[in-house]
């Protein structure tokens, strides 16, 4: 007979509860609780670890839970668990496919986010619209202004201020699985063209103006940022071209993509990295037509209900320790040479990752009228519903 | 002065009813009126509303045309599909299955509603993503069979996901069936067949209005069955309205298609009522 494994369990379950019980009623000590569950000895371990010391970002009231707002499959769970074991702090992580659908929350009041993760090309109009504050860098010592490389960070100032500071730079590029898709591919010009022919039935577009009409414009020979009514009619046509042919719209890929029912993508550096990762065959192909380089960075809302705790997972992700795991996890290139330093070979020589200069020339960096134009978002309000 | 009893009656009824009064006015009838004010104005130039008066949301109503049409279509198809796999049940629930058992057959048909339609919708994307049902196939030489984000896979997911609700309201006209008169209707000559035409049916008529009307009204504004399984291609009004206000934050359009949605509710509603009371041949029918 096996054993069961809560028999290894340092305490019942149900004597995890009594104690947890007694510790709220204040007839033990926090001490006594730590000591009996078994929960002391875990939190000195993790606090062992390099990076998770406190210090004075730590030393005021944060509460017991916050909230961050941020991209599918972007992070390491383990980090907010580790957070946690620092803090105390539970951590509720909330998913979004597009910077509209977050500005759209923002815009509506009491998001309830402690911490966001807007794209370079929005932090100009959260300040014009006043949805976030002005960072306290002071509260953020884990953040090193000199080893950030600008050209990816400087959107993260407005007006000389510094309102949001950088996670990690990115491209949008496209996956295809190569053991269903044989014809080599190097474009927009050829992603829109398989969609409608190798991929039937198999690519997928995001669920995201940016770069779904920005992707389709680059294709057409246009700017990935343009916002001429006649680029924007061309684009819409070739989108509408092509909806019939597509598997799905969605920003959420990777498990169409891992489940083989797509093969082909419009993809983000993360995605592309952790889907190679796991499925060699799957490649991440550059347009060199075009196409986005990014930067996400992290943000504090103006009515974040819990700031002090904010900063507090703000200042955690900004120490190179967590930094390196995250960026391990996430595959996201960073912007910070500290973390590059902790990295393992293989990541940095990872193409994926980090791409040959001569990939990303052909870039462009999102326009901050792309968010508000109501041009691009109408068409693609249009090309969902046709 | 003790209070005369119709007085202290109609005391007890307001105080019984303004709660829920009070409820409705401050989450249904003022919001109403919140989009109906809106569905007049301009989206402000970095999205959301700004103040006008103007009818031109409603004139855009057309570019939504294919979404209102996909909801037209496929909500009383969904909800006919639903009648006709619920009736049987709801027959067999109410007329054939033992009491002994009747009380867990019943309940069985109301488990589902524990687990969150969001998950429940999820696993059907398992099932019909190409590891699941299409591999299946596959096996026995049925190959590139494609089931997720269709509109079969739409429609089958509003057959399972309100098919409880359209059991429940035929199954309580069917248990009030008095079986004595399908005996007379049998020792009279009648056929089977023309015994549920005959009585059984048009007995049951108010359950399958309800069930039909519950249905179809929850189905107009449904958004997350076509989200999930239809990809984000097989659109409907629930999510042209979902887009508009947390994509493109035209909130003034939204409302227009909010208001224009609650005016085709109604209309559904009444000519439900209108066909309901047409067969019942009387206004006593009790309707959603």
């Amino acid at each position: 007979m096996s054993k069961d494994y809560k028999d290894s369990l340092p305490i019942s379950a149900s004597r995890f509860m009594e104690e947890f019980m007694r510790l709220k009623r204040g007839s033990v000590s926090r001490r006594h609780f730590l000591g009996v569950t078994g929960l002391g000895l875990a939190a000195a371990v993790i606090a062992r670890v390099p990076g998770l010391q406190g210090g004075a970002a730590y030393a005021q009231d944060l509460g017991t839970q916050m909230s961050i707002a941020t991209w599918p499959n972007y992070h390491d769970p383990a980090t907010f668990e580790a957070f946690t074991a620092a803090t105390g702090v539970a951590v509720e992580v909330n998913v979004f496919g597009s910077n509209e659908e977050m500005l759209a929350k923002l815009q509506a009041g009491a998001s309830g986010w402690d911490l966001f993760v807007p794209t370079n090309y929005t932090i100009s109009t959260y300040v014009k619209l006043g949805l976030i504050d002005e960072l306290d860098i002071a509260k953020a010592p884990n953040f090193s202004p000199s080893t950030q490389n600008t050209r990816f960070t400087n959107e993260g100032m407005v007006d000389g201020k510094t309102y949001a500071l950088p996670k990690n730079w990115g491209t949008t590029g496209f996956a295809v699985n190569t053991g269903k898709i044989k014809t080599p591919m190097t474009s927009w010009k050829d992603f829109f063209e398989l969609a409608q022919t190798e991929a039937d039935g198999r690519a997928m577009v995001h669920d995201y103006q940016l770069t779904t009409i920005g992707n389709a414009l680059v294709s057409l020979g246009y700017s990935f940022n343009s916002i001429k009514p006649e680029e924007l009619a061309k684009a819409e046509e070739l989108l509408i071209k092509v909806k019939p042919h597509l598997y799905a719209i969605n920003s959420d890929y990777q498990p169409s993509m891992r489940a083989t029912d797509a093969w082909l993508t419009m993809c983000w550096t993360n995605d592309g990295a952790q889907l190679n990762r796991d499925m060699p065959e799957i490649a991440y192909i550059l347009g060199k037509d075009g196409g986005e380089i990014w930067t996400d960075f992290y943000a504090i809302p103006k009515d974040a209900p819990n700031k002090a705790a904010g900063y507090a997972l703000l200042n955690f992700l900004m120490d190179p320790a967590v930094a390196v795991k995250e960026h391990i996890a996430n595959g996201a290139p960073t912007t910070d040479s500290r973390v590059i330093a902790l990295l393992p070979a293989e990541i940095t020589s990872n193409k994926i990752v980090y791409p040959d200069e001569a990939a990303l020339t052909p870039l462009e960096f999102g326009a901050a009228v792309t968010l508000t134009d109501p041009g691009r978002a109408e068409l693609m309000a249009r090309f969902k519903s046709a | 002065m003790p209070l005369a009893p119709a007085t202290k009656r109609n005391l007890v009824t307001s105080a019984l009813v303004a709660p829920a009064a009070a409820w409705l006015f401050v989450f249904l009838v003022l919001p109403f009126i919140a989009i109906l004010v809106f569905a007049f104005g301009e989206r402000a130039p970095e999205g959301g509303y700004q103040a006008a008066f103007t009818f031109a949301q409603f004139a855009n109503l057309g570019s939504r045309a294919a979404a209102f049409r996909n909801t037209m279509m496929i909500a009383p198809v969904g909800a006919f599909l639903c009648l006709i796999v619920a009736y049987p049940v709801a027959y067999f629930l109410a007329v054939k299955a033992s009491p002994k058992y009747r009380l867990v057959l019943v309940s069985l048909v109301v488990v589902p509603f524990w687990t969150s339609l969001l998950v429940r919708t999820y696993a059907w994307m398992y099932i019909l993503g190409s590891r699941g049902l299409p591999n299946l196939l596959d096996m026995v030489g049925i190959s590139d069979v494609r089931m997720l984000n269709t509109p079969g896979a739409v429609l089958l997911g509003i057959v399972y996901g309100y098919l409880p609700l359209m059991i429940m309201p035929i199954y309580v006209s069917l248990e009030k069936l008095d079986l004595r008169l399908l005996e007379a209707s049998a020792d009279l000559g009648a056929k089977p067949l023309s015994t549920f035409f005959g009585i059984t049916l048009p007995l049951s008529l108010p359950g399958v209005m309800t069930g039909t009307a519950l249905v179809t009204i929850l189905l107009l504004g449904e958004y997350l069955i076509p989200q999930l399984l239809g990809g984000g291609k097989v659109f409907f009004i629930g999510n042209a309205l979902v887009d508009l206000f947390l994509q493109s934050r035209n909130w003034p359009f939204g409302s227009a298609i909010a208001v224009t949605l609650v005016a085709v509710v109604v209309l559904v509603l009444l000519v439900a009522m209108r066909i309901a009371w047409r067969f019942a041949g009387t206004r006593q029918v009790d309707l959603v």
